[in-house]
């Protein structure tokens, strides 16, 4: 006998529980179809091609009206089931009841509308369906500008088609990288670097504050206050299960209506399937599984055995040019491994993710051809012991080793600069190469490049060896470490050259083998890419070592020291009471004078912190930087304030020049002297900077040391104010910064690039004014004091985060 | 098992680590991606280095005194003889729980 089978919701699920319902037994049911949108069933997933114009709505129904009536469904499209009465097996449509034997809710999901003000103007879509469709459609138009807020797999595909209509698009994203969820950090840079170049803005780490607008959205006021102006806000941040009438007609209902593996509800007439359900715990955004379900239902409604299981699923956007894959568990557990290849001249990532001999997760970005194979090997479980070491090269490795460490520099455009003190390009070298010069000496004597400070030696090698192949021997160069091919000379460069703003960036470009470097190469990246970026680059503390992260020096107990800085030597009463009072409030073992003039509070533990920093604080006192490759000291000697022999104010001049240099970070540490006559009480010939005043004005010395090695200053210049003098150590301090390897004190680096270069470049009043610039713009950033800000927004990370051993007591 | 619930995931800076103090001595929480965090002992066996000030890089960590790298699945330090307990940690939500079977003082052992 024919059952009634009334169904909620005509989606992608509930479709093909009816196409199997039909083609296995077309006379057990008289389906009813309730759809709350005015049309059936269509591809919803290829709304974001008609949103870009790609496809029009006819293009993408997969039912249509003949179809229905062939297979006798009713429909009831543009209505709403508003109720269920499961005891009486009656749904309440807004045009009538209908009984039923069994029944199908299959209503789908809703879009998330994040609870801001605003979020009902006009002119606030959210992207689920046709109508939310058009309606964007309607309001693109070229030159008008679209805020989305969400950069997930929605979002994205959303910002592609509006970019594509002509609209100036920005995508707001809380999170750190895009599409966090689907992908790692690495492939979110390729991606966001893929999707600038079409266009599209992309905000991250930005939260959505307000929507803003008299009448209609015209803005978006984000968190910090910074507003975005918008005639359309695309609101798609999630999805929540459509679960409305299951909860009032008393189902059980966790975050999804909950089914078991027959998608049978609590009511043993009622199923449910799609993006409405949850099973064991899980919740479904993607289609794949839900074709699943729709099978076992079917089955479940003919009375067959069936069952369904949650599988990995795999994910793709649909954003021309932008060809990323995801599939498995690449992040969380214990007991994982990871493989990473990465390829820059093709921009190419791939990493695998290995549990146990099998692979479990795979994200790649850019070459996507192999993106079922691991899917499939995700699925099955499949031992991959045998071929582990060539796994990441696909099924159809051939045998030897694809990556190339020289595929760094193979990569970059002819316009990539490699030399920066000539400003010679890669096309200028190739083509030199071309004409015949074919050593570096040639290429020198042609070019220029790499013939001043000679940093950038490695990196005409490599181009030598790239154009040349085998015709070029390569000098085997010291890499960073293990994690790249590279020097750090050739880094820097290509840092500068192609403007790499982001460790993701580096990673990615210069072909880290690593997925975010180790305790070798991320200090010095990370300095790199301050130095060169300070507006855009944010110095990551998590790539410090532990006393520039927690600004104070670890000690060999772990506890740590705290040196306060005392401008040029110089202290007071009030100063010293401060230092006095800490030392007694905290317990701290030792009290030192140290040698750089100051005095240091050795042994405080970690917890106390804060609260120190912010008792010295408040008597004017600010962090001395005695932990940080940065300016140290500024050591000075009494001068003309006291001193008989004294020529000029070294004391003062000590004092300004540690006012203008504190803060700023330097690749190894900088230390000072200003000495008030050559008598030198201020040692001021072995420090990194020294200046001796003299009668006629001041000798500017530079390059010195006292540490595992003793050397002399080398004069750089005389000159005759004291502006000048500061403005020379300034233009030398930027000059280190912006060349040096990191690690290498201002001595080393010296006798590598040489003294007469040096001076060249400081003697160049353009260049010296540009490296005060550069240096001070670095400074808006970094002259202030780290102790104040940590003791503002970080005191609780200092404290443990929490106390199980209180647990165990109660 | 004993799930006990030490903290929201966002308390861990990503790429840093926080300690918890247990019966134990304290336990370093490693987050070592927006997702992923590990448990092990604070306490390097070299020469007793705090590990949650080291320098998080993959899913290893370098203590911060001398520079010894451990891998956080198994606590092996890399081409040293030298090993750190792991405990078990999973992440429920925005929530991270760690397993207190060892870590909670019994008051009768
Ligand atoms: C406190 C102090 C010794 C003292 O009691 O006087 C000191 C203490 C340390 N020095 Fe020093 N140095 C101190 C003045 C010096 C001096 C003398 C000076 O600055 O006039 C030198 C030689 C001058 C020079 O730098 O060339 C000096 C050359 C070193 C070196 C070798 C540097 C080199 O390139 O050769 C290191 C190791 C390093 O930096 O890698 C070092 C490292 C250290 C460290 C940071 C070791 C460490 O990594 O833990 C010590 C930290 C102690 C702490 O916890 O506070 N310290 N150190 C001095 C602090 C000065 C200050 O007020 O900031
Ligand atoms: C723009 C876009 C792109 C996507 N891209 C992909 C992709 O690339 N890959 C992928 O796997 N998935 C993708 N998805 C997700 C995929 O479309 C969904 O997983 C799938 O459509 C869910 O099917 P469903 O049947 O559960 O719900 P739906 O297809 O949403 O159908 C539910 C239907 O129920 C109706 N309904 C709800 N409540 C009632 C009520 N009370 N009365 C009557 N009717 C009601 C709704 O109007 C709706 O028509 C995309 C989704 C969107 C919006
Ligand atoms: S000389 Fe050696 S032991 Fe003394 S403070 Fe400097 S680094 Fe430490
Ligand atoms: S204490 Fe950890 S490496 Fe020495």
């Amino acid at each position: 006998m024919t059952q009634k089978l009334v169904i909620i919701g005509a989606g992608m699920a509930s479709g093909r529980v009816i196409e199997t319902l039909v083609e296995t037994d077309s006379d057990a049911y008289d389906i009813t179809l309730f759809n709350a949108e005015p049309r059936g069933n269509y591809n919803r997933i290829m709304l974001s091609p008609v949103l870009c114009g790609e496809k029009t709505y006819e293009d993408i129904v997969t039912h249509d009206d003949d179809w229905y009536a062939q297979h006798g469904v009713t429909c009831r499209f543009g209505e709403h089931v508003v109720a269920i009465d499961p005891e009486l097996k009656v749904v309440e449509g807004q045009n009538g009841h209908v009984p039923y034997d069994k029944l199908v809710i299959a209503t789908g999901s809703a879009p998330f509308i994040i609870p801001v003000p605003g979020k009902d103007l006009p002119g606030v879509i959210t992207y689920r369906d046709l109508d939310d469709t058009n309606a964007m459609i309607d309001a693109a138009g070229e030159g008008k500008r679209a805020v989305v807020i969400g950069g997930g797999l929605l979002g994205l595909e959303a910002a592609a088609g509006l970019a594509e209509r002509g609209m100036d698009v920005t995508v707001v994203h809380l999170m750190g990288h895009l599409m966090e969820r689907q992908l790692d950090e690495a492939a979110g840079y390729l991606l966001r670097r893929d999707l600038e170049k079409r266009g599209i803005t992309i905000r991250t780490q930005a939260s959505t504050k307000a929507i803003i607008g008299d009448g209609r959205a015209e803005a978006v006021l984000l968190e910090g206050d910074e507003t975005l102006p918008a005639d359309l806000v695309v609101m798609a941040v999630g999805i929540r299960p459509e679960t409305r009438l299951a909860t009032d007609a008393g189902l059980d209902v966790a975050r999804g209506i909950e089914v078991n593996a027959q998608m049978q509800t609590s009511d043993p007439d009622v199923f449910a399937v799609g993006e409405c359900v949850e099973f064991d715990g899980n919740l479904f955004g993607l289609v794949a599984p839900l074709y699943d379900q729709a099978k076992v239902l079917a089955h479940a409604l003919l009375d067959q055995a069936d069952a369904f299981v949650v599988k990995d699923v795999a994910t793709k956007l649909k954003v021309t040019g932008c060809d990323l894959f995801s599939a498995g568990d690449f992040a969380e557990g214990e007991g994982r491994e990871d493989i990473v290849l990465r390829d820059p001249s093709k921009g190419i990532y791939k990493r695998l993710v290995i549990e146990e001999d099998r692979l479990v997760g795979a994200v790649m970005y850019g070459d996507t051809a192999d993106g079922n194979w691991f899917f499939q090997l995700i699925k099955d479980g499949t031992e991959i012991d045998e071929m582990r070491d060539t796994l990441i090269f696909g099924p159809a490795y051939q045998g030897g080793d694809t990556s190339d460490p020289l595929s760094a520099v193979a990569a970059l455009p002819p316009e990539a600069e490699i030399c920066g003190c000539n400003g010679i390009c890669k096309g200028t070298i190739t083509d030199a190469i071309a004409n015949g010069a074919t050593d570096l000496a040639a290429i020198k004597a042609t070019t220029k490049a790499s013939a001043s400070c000679g940093t950038c030696t490695g990196l005409v090698e490599q181009v030598l060896q790239v154009t040349l192949g085998d015709a070029f021997e390569l000098p085997t160069a010291q890499p960073i470490c293990t994690c790249c091919d590279l020097t750090h000379e050739d880094v820097r460069r290509l840092i500068k050259s192609q403007e790499l703003k982001s460790q993701d960036a580096v990673w990615q470009e210069l072909g880290w083998k690593t997925r975010n470097g180790c305790h070798v190469c991320r200090p010095a990246v990370n300095f790199y890419l301050l130095a060169d970026w300070p507006l855009e680059y944010q110095d990551d503390p998590q790539s410090r070592f532990v006393n520039e992260r927690k600004h104070a020096n670890i000690q060999k107990d772990g506890t740590f020291s705290v040196v306060p800085r005392m401008w040029g030597g110089i202290t007071n009463p009030s100063e010293l009471r401060a230092i006095a009072d800490a030392a007694d409030k905290y317990n701290v073992p030792t009290v030192k004078v140290t040698g750089g003039q100051r005095i240091d509070l050795l042994g405080v533990r970690g917890e106390d912190l804060p609260a120190i920093w912010a008792d010295l604080n408040k008597a004017g006192l600010v962090s001395g930087h005695a932990y940080s490759k940065g300016l140290r000291t500024v050591k000075t000697c009494v001068g003309t304030d006291h001193c008989r022999f004294g020529t000029q104010d070294s004391t003062g001049l000590g004092i300004k020049l540690e006012q203008a240099l504190w803060g700023s970070w330097t690749p190894h540490k900088v230390k000072l002297g200003v000495s008030g006559c050559p008598r030198n009480c201020a040692e001021a010939t072995c420090k990194d900077i020294g200046i001796i005043c003299v009668d006629s004005g001041y000798q500017v010395s530079v390059a010195g040391a006292a540490g595992m090695d003793v050397k002399e200053t080398e004069r750089l210049c005389d000159v005759t104010s004291e502006q000048e003098a500061i403005d020379v150590t300034i233009a030398f301090v930027q000059l280190y910064r912006e060349n040096a390897k990191y690690l290498d004190r201002a001595y080393k680096w010296v006798a590598k690039v040489g003294l007469d270069w040096v001076q060249e470049r400081i003697a160049d009043l353009d260049e010296r004014a540009r490296l005060i610039q550069a240096f001070e713009l670095s400074q808006s950033i970094y002259r202030k004091d780290p102790w104040a800000e940590h003791v503002q927004t970080k005191a609780a990370q200092y404290q443990p985060m929490a106390n199980l051993t209180l647990e165990a007591a109660e | 098992m004993n799930w006990i619930d030490i903290g929201h995931i966002d308390d861990i800076p990503l790429r840093g680590a926080r300690k918890i103090k247990t019966a134990l001595g304290c336990v370093a929480l490693f987050r070592t991606s927006e997702t992923e965090v590990f448990a092990a002992s604070d306490t390097c066996p070299h020469k007793g280095g705090p590990l949650s000030e080291g320098i998080i890089h993959g899913q290893s960590i370098t203590c911060p005194l001398h520079n010894w790298v451990f891998d956080l699945n198994t606590g092996q330090a890399n081409g040293e003889d030298g090993q750190i307990a792991t405990y078990p940690v999973r992440i429920e939500g925005d929530r991270i729980l760690i397993d207190g079977a060892k870590l909670v003082a019994q008051s009768a052992a």
